[in-house]
């Protein structure tokens, strides 16, 4: 490229905003950085569609024009089928998942693709999820047309192995939105008709009483039949289990609030307790609705079908072809272009691999390939096409062989239970025992009296604040949390993170940062000419690693250097004064690789002068900032493990950071990072993993809580508890404490709820519990928990420096 | 006195419906997507006074 271009104004593309390399590329006045950029903006001006860039600055995405036969796979009949939504004799309907829409001119394009085929009748976009639902008539334009005209315009949809699994999406929310609706409907009116009760204002006609009696009967119904529902449904499959759960308590309380009121209301004509209970309902369903609450536009359990193809292109017979990966067979030859992902282990056939292993290990330097050298399933290849041959399965390779595991088909992978379904047998045992020593006491003064005590005894015992305690403090602890950068999935992970003590971290990625790193020169010391020889060299290309090493060596000025040569993937050479020095990789200087050994992630750069080797510069990771400290102060408290994939070269500069106590595991496959958690697990350690890639999907699934780490938490990430930006692990510490801190809040919450059910009862007991004395109690002992949970844990948060507005 | 059982009604009539519009806008999905809308709501209807705006821009 011409620097001169540079200078003064720089030219940006109108379609994507990347830089032009030079003014060729232009319609009227509008520059282009390529062709298919400038395709886009013609689609675009033809179909009045030129709004797309009145609404944002350069909003386009740059698309990749040559699709040759990749969608051919979308002609399959199974296929189609598996994506369609649904379909009828004349609409289909199909939802994509778009990762590259990123703005409102996305927005308002994709919702009018109507435009550019007449044949597509809506299209809607969900843009926190990414996705983007068409309906289209499939007799005018087939599915493979529309995925073609979006790829045409910049927006690829992402189909994956699992897009055809996962089609059922969750209606729960909404069922939990209905209950609640409802709740607060019946909540709402029958406290408006218990004023009078309230009030003490002396209905004299009886008329009056009866009427609001009834009606708040019969609204009750469809909260006690309706929005309470799951209460009773949990609790007697909990008790079926021969498991006393809170829901049992709680049910407790609802029948004998219902019962005993409707009792009341239709022989007595008394008021009954008809306020407590729909208040009940409708409190004890907003906590349920903020336990339930999580992070929609966070994936928590994806495992290597949500990030590998769903199709691949084979060879036969020299003919290209697409075809699902599941069918993909050993044997098969296979093309992978550009930014397309190695479905299976693979020896390299054709073309120069360079291979970027990211989301597997955490390691974001490609990795250069060439012929005959085995490329294992789960890179991503950042060169030209390349020619491979299958030599395992998808579901056999060395990374997907890991889902085979038991680890994976277990359905509940603990057997943790949260505090309060540890309390609530004790506290129903004991409730039950009271409720009938009082009905025993009374029954032989005042029979009448007895069962009346009896269901008082249930109703105000009935553990409301209990129940609320929890998911508001934990709901508010997983917002702060949030907050903060650390996603969990839902707020119980937060009362296991209170419980764990030993610790494992992964390596690569987890607490080294991809793509920093430091060099060191391993051999015979350089002298000055050499030094500046290199340096000279390095000068010509533009690799990373050659700016690596030209800015640790030291030299004023430089040598002319003829016969340059760089070769992608392999090292660069060149002749100074006479001298032929050839920098990269082993192979490339001449040296023998040793297959055997596990080079798959070590960056070494070797350097050969007048065919002399001199050393190499080896690229070690860099920590992340603050983990040195963290670790420290970690170490005091929990056991710390360390795992890595790599190679022992990393142990001397680890040591440093961990103890002895620590230990420290080098060259450990993804089903070794498994079985090392059940073996802590199996000595009653409970464990955190930290861990970042597919490599840790094991580990993370195995361990109690899963941690994965992320730079940029939209990317993939392995199924995990939890997801935490890169940037707070040095805040690990805190986290840790503050969990602690949420489960503190819950005890103290359990002893102030248990003070005023202490209050209750000795009204209960006595036969005094008038339905005016339940409605002011319980809805009292609610809310002193529920404002206790907020402001604790906010507050605590503020000592922590959490942020939590 | 009569009168408040006329009023309940009423008050129970009006409620119920916001209760129903509640349920509708559930059902119809309006709480499932809370951000796209409030984004789609500022697009121009009108494409032809887009396109003439889009022409001025042009000169």
């Amino acid at each position: 490229m011409n620097a001169d271009s540079k200078i003064g104004n720089t030219l940006t593309c109108f379609h994507c905003g990347d830089e032009c390399h030079d003014d060729s590329i232009k319609i009227d006045e509008k520059f282009f950085c390529c062709n298919g950029c400038k395709t886009v903006y013609e689609i675009f001006e033809q179909n009045n569609l030129c709004n797309y860039y009145n609404l944002e600055n350069s909003p386009g995405i740059s698309p990749n024009l040559n699709f040759g036969k990749r969608f051919d796979y979308l002609e399959d009949y199974l296929t189609i089928q598996k994506l369609l939504d649904y379909q009828d004799e004349k609409i289909s309907n199909v939802t994509f998942n778009i990762p590259q829409m990123h703005c409102s001119s996305c927005i308002w394009l994709l919702e009018n693709l109507y435009k550019l085929n007449k044949s597509i009748k809506n299209s809607r976009v969900d843009f926190l999820k990414k996705k983007l639902s068409i309906q289209f008539n499939h007799s005018e334009i087939s599915l493979k047309q529309i995925v073609q005209l979006l790829a045409s315009i910049g927006y690829e949809p992402q189909i994956l192995l699992d897009t055809v699994d996962q089609k059922e999406e969750k209606h729960l929310n909404k069922k939990l939105f209905y209950k609640i609706g409802i709740a607060g409907f019946c909540f709402g009116n029958v406290m408006l008709l218990s004023f009078p009760e309230y009030l003490s204002i002396d209905i004299t006609e009886t008329y009056f009483r009866k009427l609001f009696g009834h009606l708040n009967l019969l609204l009750s119904l469809p909260v006690f039949f309706y929005s309470a529902s799951g209460y009773f449904i949990s609790a007697l499959q909990g008790l079926k289990k021969k498991f006393i759960n809170l829901d049992v308590p709680i049910s407790l309380g609802i029948l004998a609030l219902f019962l005993r009121s409707a009792f009341e209301v239709l022989i007595l004509s008394g008021p009954g307790y008809f306020d407590s209970l729909t208040g009940l309902v409708f409190f004890l369903l907003i906590g349920k609705f903020l336990q339930e609450k999580t992070y929609d536009t966070l994936s928590f359990d994806r495992n290597y079908k949500s990030y590998f193809p769903l199709a691949v292109t084979i060879l036969i017979d020299g003919k290209e072809e697409s075809i699902p990966v599941s069918n993909l067979k050993t044997g098969n030859r296979i093309i992978v272009r550009k930014n397309e992902l190695i479905p299976a282990d693979c020896v390299l056939f054709n073309g120069d691999g360079r291979i970027d292993y990211s989301f597997v290990t955490g390691e974001s330097k490609p990795v250069g390939k060439v012929s005959g050298e085995m490329i294992y399933a789960g890179g991503r290849q950042l060169g030209g096409a390349i020619e491979l041959e299958v030599i395992k399965e998808v579901s056999q390779s060395y990374l997907t062989q890991l889902w085979n595991h038991d680890s994976f088909s277990k359905i509940s992978k603990s057997t943790f239970t949260n505090f309060s379904n540890a309390v609530s047998k004790y506290f129903t045992t004991a409730v039950l025992l009271i409720a009938a020593a009082a009905a025993l006491y009374w029954f032989q003064s005042d029979s009448a009296k007895a069962l009346n005590v009896f269901t008082a005894v249930l109703i105000v015992a009935c553990p409301c604040a209990l129940a609320l305690s929890t998911p508001f403090t934990l709901g508010n602890a997983m917002r702060i949390f949030g907050k903060n950068k650390l996603y969990v999935k839902n707020s119980a992970v937060i009362e296991k993170i209170a419980k764990i003590n030993s610790i494992v971290f992964d390596k690569t990625g987890t607490i080294t940062q991809p793509g920093k790193s430091d060099l060191i020169y391993h051999g015979k010391i350089l002298t000055p000419h050499q030094q500046k020889s290199i340096k000279s060299i390095v000068r010509n290309s533009t690799h990373p690693l050659s700016k690596k090493i030209f800015d640790s060596l030291e030299a004023e000025d430089f040598f002319p250097v003829t016969a340059y040569n760089e070769i992608t993937g392999k090292g660069i050479e060149g002749v100074i004064y006479g001298n032929p020095i050839k920098i990269g990789s082993s192979e490339f200087i001449g040296l023998v690789n040793d297959h055997s050994k596990n080079n798959f992630l070590k960056t070494e750069i070797h350097i050969s002068f007048n065919d002399e080797v001199l050393g190499n510069f080896i690229v070690s990771n860099s920590y992340r900032e603050g983990i040195a400290e963290t670790i420290k102060q970690i170490e005091k408290k929990y056991k710390l493990s360390l795992l890595s994939g790599d190679n022992p070269a990393e142990k001397e500069n680890l040591q440093k950071y961990f103890t002895s106590e620590s230990n420290l595991l080098f060259n450990q496959s993804p089903e070794d990072k498994l079985n090392y958690i059940k073996t802590l697990q199996s000595k009653n350690e409970i464990v955190m993993m930290i861990g970042d890639g597919l490599n840790d999907a094991g580990a993370l699934n195995q361990s109690d809580i899963g941690i994965s780490v992320t730079d940029d938490i939209s990317n993939f990430t392995p199924a995990s508890d939890a997801i935490a930006d890169a940037g707070i692990l040095n805040r690990l510490v805190d986290f840790l404490k503050y969990s602690r801190d949420s489960v503190n809040i819950i005890y103290i919450n359990f002893g102030i709820s248990f003070f005023y059910n202490v209050i209750g009862l000795s009204f209960a007991v006595q036969g005094l519990l008038s339905p005016l004395i339940a409605a002011v109690l319980m809805p009292l002992s609610s809310i002193t928990v529920v404002s206790f949970a907020t402001l604790a844990t906010n507050f605590i948060a503020k000592r922590r420096n959490l942020a939590w507005k | 006195m009569e009168v408040i059982v006329i009023l309940i009604f009423i008050s129970l009539f009006i409620a119920g419906s916001f209760l129903v519009a509640f349920l509708w806008a559930v059902k119809s999905g309006q709480y499932k997507d809370t951000y796209t809308p409030s984004v789609r709501v500022l697009f121009d209807a009108d494409d032809k006074r887009v396109d003439s705006s889009n022409k001025k821009m042009k000169k």
